[in-house]
């Protein structure tokens, strides 16, 4: 069997990110990806934050295909025919190093593939890896019904061929195909799990400019929580690219399967597109893609044994990705973990012990790192989403409230104050809210 | 915008062997409420005439979606072999 010194399944971010590092320390990387390209297969919101990963290897993000730099931040709670939208424009978002900026995958793997080959990677595409190889162990692996612990990854394969590796980057995405098939961890349930799904609506960057109010290469990000998901945990977003937005939809998987009536989720997308106070901002756009993936939601709790002898999972693969309902994010953990696990693996081949105790760091690493400090402060988040009064009760009443203070009538006008507490009186006190309030405070 | 009309903006590159099997029996005797019918995002899944679920894997947008709802294991599912599939292009 051939054999180099590290295989990544899976080219994308968390996997190119590994590459690079690697190939940089002039390791003998192999990225096998099953798409015709990097990025063919990806689906994002999409955001990346960027400034938490610029720092990481800075040369990388020159000249990188980055769509807008956000600097508006809006989230919106809807109704069926009420939006209150609360908006920050923050010049500390923009500037020489934005917070954030919108990406196109199709366009930011690519070239990041570019990167790790220019390094002296080999980035394969039109590749799927069929399977994991392993030794030792317990048996178990193979079905796929059990965790093997003890098992070794010695390499991979793909269709006829095996190639060996010493370590084994499994950064296949959110549906862990491959690592469940070899038993080095589960399948996501559908409780830790949401179906994400968007159209890409093409307008001219004037339009995008005037339309959300931004200066050149300026982009806007709105979530929008309420009934554009009809009850179902999740939410909406908006992302301004370039020349075209990014419309879409996060349903909770396991509220979505269990509905008892006969809602196809893939029309709430259409819903949400015709909204009074959406319509407006797409007028003249162009649908020119639709796509959909699966989404990681089950937090620090879901996180899965991070390596064990000759591997490592990164990104996805490892559950790394964390929906705040404010701030949504994932890939700056697949491009960290996939930085650290190229320092964690190139200490290992360095040392000649590639097990799990050789590749330890790599843990380690990300425990210091924002990757798992965050996840670890948003603990509570996806115990706190499963409370449906989040996208029921409270849209509703905030644009309530907020209706009811805009509003003349024809009769004698109540005082603003008291128009203002009658509503809160009226929605916000009650038991159910109370206990809302107290649950908030875990996140 | 109906789905027929969505799909048709992405770039299938059809395999000639379904990725997506459904196993028959599981699926008519284990599975009484075929949320495939309505979770997928391409609207794959139907029945036929017989009332047994069929799934035109050709659309498929490679989301996994059916896979983790699918709670009687009912389905075979693979990822498309290397370079088949949908390939994204603005997502």
């Amino acid at each position: 069997m051939e054999k180099v010194d590290v295989i990544v399944v899976g080219g994308g971010l968390a996997g190119l990110a590994a590459a690079y590092g690697l190939a940089r320390e002039g390791a003998e990387v192999m990225v096998l990806e099953r798409g015709d390209y990097s990025g063919a297969k990806n689906v994002t919101g999409g955001r990346l934050y960027t400034s938490l990963v610029r720092d990481l290897c800075p040369e990388l993000w020159e000249g990188a295909p980055l769509e807008r730099a956000v600097t508006r931040e809006l989230i919106s709670v809807v109704t069926e025919d009420r939006m209150a939208t609360s908006e920050i424009a923050a010049q500390e978002f923009g500037g020489e190093r934005p917070q954030s900026h919108t990406v196109v995958r199709a366009r930011l793997d690519r070239y990041l593939a570019d990167k790790v080959a220019e390094a002296g990677g080999m980035v394969i595409p039109k590749m799927k890896v069929d399977a994991l190889l392993t030794e030792g162990g317990s048996g178990a692996h193979g079905a796929g019904d059990g965790l093997d612990a003890s098992a070794r990854v010695i390499g991979i394969r793909a269709g006829d061929d095996e190639i060996g590796a010493g370590v084994v980057v499994v950064a296949e995405g959110v549906l862990g195909l491959l690592a469940t098939e070899a038993g080095l961890c589960e399948r996501p349930a559908p409780a830790d799990t949401a179906l994400g799904y968007k159209e890409v609506i093409e307008l001219p960057a004037e339009v995008i400019e005037d339309r959300w109010h931004l200066g050149e290469g300026e982009g806007a990000a709105q979530l929008f929580l309420g009934s554009v998901t009809d009850g179902i945990m999740g939410g909406a977003f908006l992302y301004t690219n370039r020349e075209s937005v990014a419309l879409g939809l996060v349903l909770g998987m396991e509220q979505m399967r269990s509905r008892d009536d006969e809602l196809e989720s893939w029309q709430l997308l259409d819903g949400f597109k015709a909204h009074p106070a959406v319509a407006p901002l797409l007028k003249g756009g162009e649908t020119v893609e639709y796509s959909a993936h699966a989404v990681a939601e089950g937090g620090i709790a879901r996180v899965p044994r991070l390596l064990g002898d000759g591997y490592v999972l990164a990104g996805d693969a490892a559950g790394l990705s964390l929906n705040a309902l404010i701030t949504v994010r994932g890939m700056d953990f697949a491009i960290a973990s996939g930085y650290h696990a190229a320092a964690a693996t190139a200490a290992a081949l360095a040392a000649g012990d590639t097990s799990a105790a050789g590749l330890a760091s790599y843990e380690r690493r990300l425990r210091e790192s924002f990757v798992l400090r965050d996840l670890q402060t948003a603990a509570g988040v996806p115990g706190l989403l499963e409370n449906r009064r989040l996208f029921t009760h409270y849209p509703e009443a905030v644009t309530e409230l907020m209706r009811d203070l805009f509003t003349v009538g024809p009769g004698p006008a109540s005082k603003l104050s008291s128009t203002g507490l009658r509503g809160l009186r009226r929605r916000f006190m009650d038991p159910a809210t109370v206990k809302d309030l107290l649950s908030f405070r875990r996140i | 915008m109906d789905m027929d009309a969505k799909l048709g903006l992405d770039v299938f590159k059809l395999d000639t062997e379904p990725h997506i099997e459904i196993e028959r029996e599981v699926c008519r005797t284990a599975c009484a409420k075929k949320v495939c019918l309505t979770v997928c995002p391409a609207d794959l899944y139907e029945l036929d005439d017989e009332g047994d679920v069929t799934v035109n894997w050709e659309g498929c947008l490679e989301c996994g979606t059916c896979l983790l709802c699918c709670e009687p294991r009912a389905l075979s599912w693979r990822y498309p072999r290397g370079e088949y599939g949908v390939q994204y292009r603005m997502s």
